[in-house]
């Protein structure tokens, strides 16, 4: 069930467009905000509420990066895998942080800390290799400074 | 006046409020653009001022606005949109102005709007900027308490309501038709043209869809003419242009200089030249899809039209540097594999076409490489050039590869010929 606080966020989001559907992605965003996915029977409820077709609403969450059909980890990291971190040497980070974290891109640890996810270009190439961690931005980390930001977040 | 854009940025001081920005002289273009009450002049004013579009495709802003049926002729809600969904590989521009400065974005937003008379806009914002995101949707409530947006705007009859759309990441987004269908909640898949978004946009209304520098650089041409605007540039195009170097430089940034300052002065006196041990081997002039120029290029003046003139283009305006001891190949496989992660799967020649050049080029990377994928690779760039497809994503993609493809020819070939990546430990 949509929870009232999630409803009368999506509400307030629907007004700013022409039509209904125009806030799914808006809507769509607000219930992985509070539940950190979209599963199936919160995509149909939702679906029902913006007067879409559940197939109509699973067609717009799988074109966009950011919107997750699967659980992640507690924590996001959107590492930058575009040419400027490319050059800068994002190879060298990623594979240490994989080995630390002992899971590939795509995937999430087994204590659900973690999800480790490619990113576009995060557009902070003047600092690269970049990566996010959530909502904050780390600029050419090395080794050791990837290592306790990390643990910067339980 | 020199640099107008980035006059009032001062990166981690965080951007300045209404009252500063008004003391700066904020806000001064939007009560003179009421005042005169006469759009039609205003986007003659545009036109005059010679003001290219800065997300990459240079069409000339007052002319897209005129497409807009006037008066009464247009549907309403008339909507006008920041695209603001910066994420061309290699660019990072916006972010500086949407961090640092958001009340000239929202001025000139509220203008631009004016002159096509919208009733709606919409800055289409990505949702990894943050920072971004805080300052701009304080910038607009603040803006809504001065009166500056909402209903009647300072008396003037005009009614402008502006909401700040996050999306949820995807490149192909930043393509105008696709920012359409992402803000209408469908797949950000491009549209057929024609009809063009200025007669039939969002929701099927008269659109314009403008890149945040673009139109930054409004109140700027509104306050201190057209002709003042065009001086500030060293070429045709008006005005200044923000500049960008990432690579192996000594200092990466950005740069707010006249419009068709030469490689070199970027690159050299601004970027600091090389990093120690490292040489200059190509440039990507403007983001990921834009043709590699070679090292000895350097006075080519960073303008549309003069960039074209070299075999490239400006497109965003910030370079991409390769050095000496990075891998050209790898680095088109990296170009090639982002755009084919990116491409939205519409049309064919682009949803097949990248991966199958991304095999190519990681087999050649490997060092499994044959001589007849040289030609493969290139008859792709023609297979993958404006007009076979549906949108500029592959034609864009195929840009680098094409140039690499020259002027980096023999490093190709030893790949092939030795079986390896010679930049490989």
């Amino acid at each position: 069930m949509l929870t009232p606080e999630e409803l009368t966020e999506i509400q307030a989001e629907l007004a700013r467009y022409e039509q209904k559907r125009g806030g799914c992605i808006e809507a769509l965003k607000t219930v992985q905000r509070h539940r950190g996915w979209i599963s199936d029977e919160t995509l149909a409820e939702l679906a029902d509420f913006l007067e879409m077709t559940p197939a109509e609403l699973g067609s717009v969450s799988t074109f966009y990066n950011l919107l997750f059909r699967k659980p992640v980890g507690r924590h996001v990291i959107l590492v930058c895998t575009s040419v400027s971190c490319w050059v800068m040497g994002m190879g060298d980070l990623l594979e240490h942080i994989e080995k630390k974290l002992g899971i590939n891109l795509g995937e999430t640890t087994a204590d659900g800390r973690f999800t480790l996810l490619p990113n576009v270009c995060l557009g902070a190439c003047d600092r690269a290799p970049v990566l996010m961690i959530d909502s904050d931005l780390y600029g050419d980390p090395d080794v050791k400074t990837i290592d306790e930001i990390l643990a910067g977040y339980v | 006046m020199d640099h107008p854009l980035t006059a009032n940025i001062r990166p981690g001081e965080g951007p300045p409020d209404i009252e500063a920005y008004g003391k700066a002289g904020g806000y001064r273009a939007l009560q003179k653009v009421l005042k005169e009450a006469d759009p039609k002049g205003l986007i003659q004013t545009v036109m005059d001022s010679h003001l290219r579009g800065r997300g990459g495709a240079g069409f000339p802003t007052g002319r897209k606005w005129s497409f807009v049926p006037p008066g009464d002729r247009a549907a309403h809600p008339v909507y006008f949109i920041i695209n603001a969904d910066e994420m061309e590989p290699g660019t990072f521009k916006d972010r500086l102005l949407l961090e640092g400065n958001p009340h000239l974005l929202i001025e000139g937003t509220i203008i631009g709007a004016y002159a096509i008379q919208a009733d709606i806009a919409y800055i289409f914002l990505r949702q990894e900027y943050t920072l971004a995101k805080r300052s701009c949707s304080r910038a607009i409530a603040r803006a809504y308490e001065r009166g500056y947006l909402g209903k009647n705007i300072l008396g003037s009859g005009y009614s402008l309501e502006l909401y700040l759309h996050t999306s949820a990441g995807r490149y192909i987004c930043g393509e105008e038709t696709a920012l359409l269908n992402a803000l209408e909640g469908r797949r950000a898949i491009p549209r057929a043209k024609p009809p063009f978004p200025p007669v039939t946009g969002l929701w099927g209304k008269p659109t314009i869809v403008n890149n945040v520098e673009t139109i930054c650089n409004v109140p700027i041409i509104v306050e201190h003419g057209a002709d003042r605007f065009r001086e500030l540039s060293r070429s045709v195009d008006g005005g200044t242009k923000l500049y960008g170097v990432s690579g192996r430089v000594k200092r990466p940034g950005l740069w707010e200089l006249p419009m068709g300052a030469t490689i070199r002065e970027i690159l050299e006196e601004h970027a600091g030249g090389m990093r120690d041990g490292f040489k200059l081997r190509g440039i990507i002039p403007g983001g990921a899809s834009t043709d590699f120029l070679a090292a000895d290029q350097l006075d080519v003046k960073m303008d549309f039209d003069s960039v074209a003139a070299a075999g490239s283009r400006l497109g965003t305006g910030t370079m991409i540097i390769l050095d000496d001891r990075t891998c050209p190949v790898g680095m088109v496989l990296n170009l090639i594999r982002f755009f084919a992660r990116e491409s939205c799967g519409w049309c064919t020649p682009c949803r097949e076409g990248l991966p199958w050049l991304a095999r190519i080029l990681e087999a050649i990377e490997n060092g499994e490489g044959r001589p007849r994928d040289l030609d493969i690779l290139r008859r792709h760039t023609g297979l993958l050039a404006p007009g076979h497809t549906f949108c500029a994503l592959a034609p864009g993609a195929v840009e680098p590869l094409q140039s690499a493809l020259t002027l980096f020819e023999e490093d190709f070939n030893r790949h092939i010929r030795e079986n390896r990546c010679p930049w490989r430990k």
